[in-house]
Parts: C-alpha cells; structure tokens; sequence
C-alpha cells in the first residue's frame, strides 16, 4: 500500500488521474473500519487531511449559495451552519457521535453513499448539488443524480468531491431519524423535508427505506399544489389536517423498503409517514412563526 | 513509512509504520502508549480516544499518516509531571467512577475536553459529550457524578 499525502487540491486531483483506483481518506470513519476490519485493502490512500479549502465552507449571502467543502466535519457543520442549511446542521447532529462528528463530513457520506447516510436526506430536500473534479475540469452533479444504485454514486474513477453547494434556506427545514437510541445508531428510516417558498416548492429526502436515498415527488408535489390552491404560502393558515395525513400517505408510499435486523419494511413504511407528518407539522409552525415575528417588527 | 507528530508536547517518531495503520495502533504498540485502549476498531466504543489537535476522536479510525506533523494528547498527558492527577482523573477516583478501567482512559480525555470547553456543564451537555463512549460495568451514574465533581471543583479552583 501506498500513502499519498497531496498538499494542495491540485495535486490530488492529479494524484488521482494517476491512480484512479486510489481510495480517498478524509475523516476516515468508514475508510479505516474496511481497513481494520480487512474487508479493504487498497493499493492507494489518498489523504484529503492536508488541503485547507475541503475544510472551508462559504455562505456569502449576495450568491445565495453555501459551498460546504467535502471534508468540513459534522461538528462544524452544527455549529455553523444552522441558518443557512437548518436541514443539514439538523441531520449531523445525530450521526454517531461527537468523536466522529468531529471528523466524518458530507464528503465522505457522499462517497459511500450508503443508502442510511444521514446527509442524504438533508441534501436530496435542499436541492443540493455536488462539485466533481477531475483533471478534466469541474462538473456540478444534481443530487437527484448522484445516487446511482446501493453504496454507488456517480463519481467517474478520476474524479473528486471539491464541495456540496446549497441554496442557502428560504425557509423552514426539518431532519428526523428513528433509531435505538440518540447517540451511534444508524437510521432504521429517515426523513428531510425543506419549504422553498420563493418558488413555492417542497423537497423531500427518504433515507434507508429504499436501495438509494430518494425524494418523495409525488408528496411533495402533492403539497405544493395544496399549498398553492388554498393560497396558504401567502396567508400562512393553518395547515388542513387532511392535507398533511394525505402528504404522509404519500411519503410512505414513495419508500421501497426491505426487512434487515435494523426493522421490517412495514415499520418502515409506518415511521416514514409518521416522520412526514410530524416534521411538516414543525417546518409549517416555524413557517407560520416566521410571518408573526416578520409583521411584529 | 516514517510518521513524525508531537504525542503529550514531546516529539515522537516511529519507523516501518504500514500505511493502513491507526494511530490507535502506533500509539500502542509502536511508541509505548498503551493508556488509549482499542476495544472495537470501528469507532462504536470511544476507548481509544484521543485529541487531534485539539478535537477528540478515535484513533482507531485516524490512519497513522494523517497524524503526520500534528498535535496528539492521550490519557498519559493529562496527568502532571510528576504523576499528579489532573482534576478529571481524581473526580473518575474520588466518584468511584472505575471498574474494570477499560473505558476510563477514553472517558477521561472526552471529559477533560468537555470541562475545558464548557467548565459549567449541563447534564444534557455531559451526556452528549460522552455519547460516544461505551461503558460496560459502571451503569454510568458515577461517571456523571465524577464529571459534576470535576467541574464543581475546576469551578471552586478558579
Ligand atoms: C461508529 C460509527 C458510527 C457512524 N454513524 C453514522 C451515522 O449515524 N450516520 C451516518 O450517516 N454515518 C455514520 N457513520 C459513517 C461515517 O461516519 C459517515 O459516512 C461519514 O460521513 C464519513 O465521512 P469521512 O470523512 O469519515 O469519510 P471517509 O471514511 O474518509 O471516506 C468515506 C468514503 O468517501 C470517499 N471520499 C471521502 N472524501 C472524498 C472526496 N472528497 N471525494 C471523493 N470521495 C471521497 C472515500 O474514498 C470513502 O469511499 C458512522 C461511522 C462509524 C464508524
Ligand atoms: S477502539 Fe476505537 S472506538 Fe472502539
Ligand atoms: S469500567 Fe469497565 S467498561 Fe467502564
């Protein structure tokens, strides 16, 4: 095996059109437990720890974007991040624990791309994209493409993740996640939801109920409809109970879950609805909310 | 390969280090360290935590090579020179917060980086902070109170 230890972007990205089948270290959380556990044994390791810009994150307002660089930790993303991307921040709180959070990052979620990756969720409601570099160039891969079959992504061999760019949050975003317990558990389901409200859209995110992450199209469209006809972005009403138990239906429905150790696919597809009405129920309070303060001041 | 960091303010080097090696291993077997323990290998247990230039982690899931010209502290530096306990580690004494020990060294250095960060800790805040720590014996009531006693007298000392 050998260690390549790049000091600038430029040479790894370099380093790994020399050798595409290379496998990047950032935190290493799910690298060294394939190497500890010999399921791994690469020819290459290619530690991204030295390259200050994937530890940096931008949220210059006037773009109205937020770059994440690949290896910023979850712990930082906590922290920072809570008003430009809630639904992120809200999901790296409860990966693991604080001792992974402060070194596992989107990148690395992204890389694995498991389908219980809790940044998956978060990312697929934001509307994220993901910033592929290769000695080629640069290209923006939509989320909705990036997932392409069970721990697989659409990375080509040569390529790396530089950041994840998001639109910085309009509105509301909420995270949910059912497990054994709060800390170091990795999700039976989860569930993000994001209201974009300058364009009068949902986003949804399903994680671990189908063999990828997956949005929930025909909930979310099912509610920007509702939401639009009764004219609820503009009068911020209460939601009808209907709507919400129909959006649950639909979210739930959305999931193609399998039975594992972690739960069966019908509890599955039962907590999901749960998560979505639940999760709708506080985006829409805060979205509410937000009028109420907005005409107080 | 050779790796090269500061382990407890002190420079330390090891030789014919593989290059998927922990740090968690070359701490242990490589430079005499044996005070971090490694349990599970895969980051679930938190007795082989360590700071990484200030942050705590698990050294089982930091390659050797990323450790490379950074700062590391173990359970060994929190002690003073002459042996003396640091605050934490007397609380984890005086609290009966012990059994069989195998968690304490990862216990103590997450502790110790919570009460510097954060010296009046909510309960909420220790359990957090602990989250990542697995113990076997203790049922973690004393570990809670040695973490209290730590900071009520971090507290009275200041
Ligand atoms: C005890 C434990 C608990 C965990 N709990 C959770 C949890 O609750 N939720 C959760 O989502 N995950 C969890 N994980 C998994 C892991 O922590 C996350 O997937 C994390 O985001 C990985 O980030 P990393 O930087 O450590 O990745 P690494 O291990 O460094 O890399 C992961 C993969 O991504 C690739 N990669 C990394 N950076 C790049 C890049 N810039 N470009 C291209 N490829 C890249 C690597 O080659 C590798 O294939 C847990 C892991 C452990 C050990
Ligand atoms: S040995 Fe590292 S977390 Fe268990
Ligand atoms: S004292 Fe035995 S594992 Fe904690």
């Amino acid at each position: 095996m050998e260690f390549l230890r790049p000091a600038t972007w430029q040479e790894a990205v370099a380093a790994k059109a020399e050798h595409p089948s290379a496998v990047p270290i950032a935190g290493g959380t799910d690298v060294m437990v394939e190497i500890n556990f010999d399921h791994r044994r690469p020819e290459h390791l290619l530690d991204l720890g030295r390259i200050p810009e994937l530890s940096e994150f931008d949220t210059d307002s006037g773009s109205g974007t937020v770059r994440l660089g690949a290896s910023v930790p979850y712990s930082r993303i906590m922290e920072h991040l809570r008003t430009q991307a809630p639904g992120l921040a809200l999901a790296s709180h409860t990966v693991a624990s604080p001792q992974i959070r402060n070194r596992g990052g989107v990148g690395g979620n992204l890389g694995t791309a498991s389908p219980a990756g809790d940044a998956h969720p978060a990312l697929l409601a934001g509307g994220a994209e993901v910033e592929a570099v290769s000695v080629r160039g640069t290209r923006l891969i939509p989320i909705d493409d990036f997932y392409v079959g069970v721990k697989r992504n659409a990375l080509a061999p040569d390529e790396l993740i530089r950041a994840v760019r998001l639109k910085t949050a309009t509105g509301p975003q909420q995270f949910s996640k059912v497990g054994t317990r709060n800390a170091m558990v990795i999700a039976v389901c989860a569930f993000g939801i994001a209201l974009h409200p300058e364009v009068r859209q949902v986003r949804t995110g399903i994680g671990s109920a189908a063999p990828t992450p997956i949005r929930a199209r025909a909930a979310e469209e099912f509610l920007a409809a509702a939401l639009e006809e009764a004219g609820l972005w503009e009068s911020r009403a209460a939601l009808p109970p209907a709507v919400a138990r129909q959006f649950a239906t639909l979210v739930s429905g959305a999931a193609n879950p399998i039975d594992d150790v972690r739960g069966t696919a019908s509890y599955r597809r039962h907590a999901l609805g749960v998560m979505a009405r639940r999760t709708l129920d506080w985006t829409w309070r805060e979205y509410r909310g937000a009028e109420r303060t907005e005409s107080c001041a | 390969m050779r790796v090269t960091f500061t382990v407890n303010g002190r420079q330390a080097s090891a030789d014919d280090v593989w290059e998927g090696e922990s740090l968690l291993y070359v701490l242990r077997e490589r430079l005499g360290l044996p005070g971090s323990k490694n349990a599970c290998e895969q980051g679930e247990c938190g007795s082989c935590t360590v700071r990484l230039d200030g942050v705590p982690v698990c050294s089982c899931l930091v390659a050797a090579g990323q450790a490379q010209g950074r700062e590391v502290t173990t359970v060994e530096g929190l002690a003073g020179p002459e042996g003396e306990l640091s605050t934490v580690q007397q609380a984890f004494v005086d609290a009966g917060a012990v059994q069989c020990g195998f968690c304490t060294p990862g216990l103590l250095v997450a502790a110790d980086e919570l009460l510097e960060r954060n010296p009046e800790p909510s309960d909420g805040d220790i359990r957090e902070a602990l989250s990542g720590n697995l113990c076997r014996c203790t049922g973690y009531e004393k570990i809670l109170d040695a973490v209290r006693l730590a900071a009520a007298r971090t507290e009275g000392a200041v």
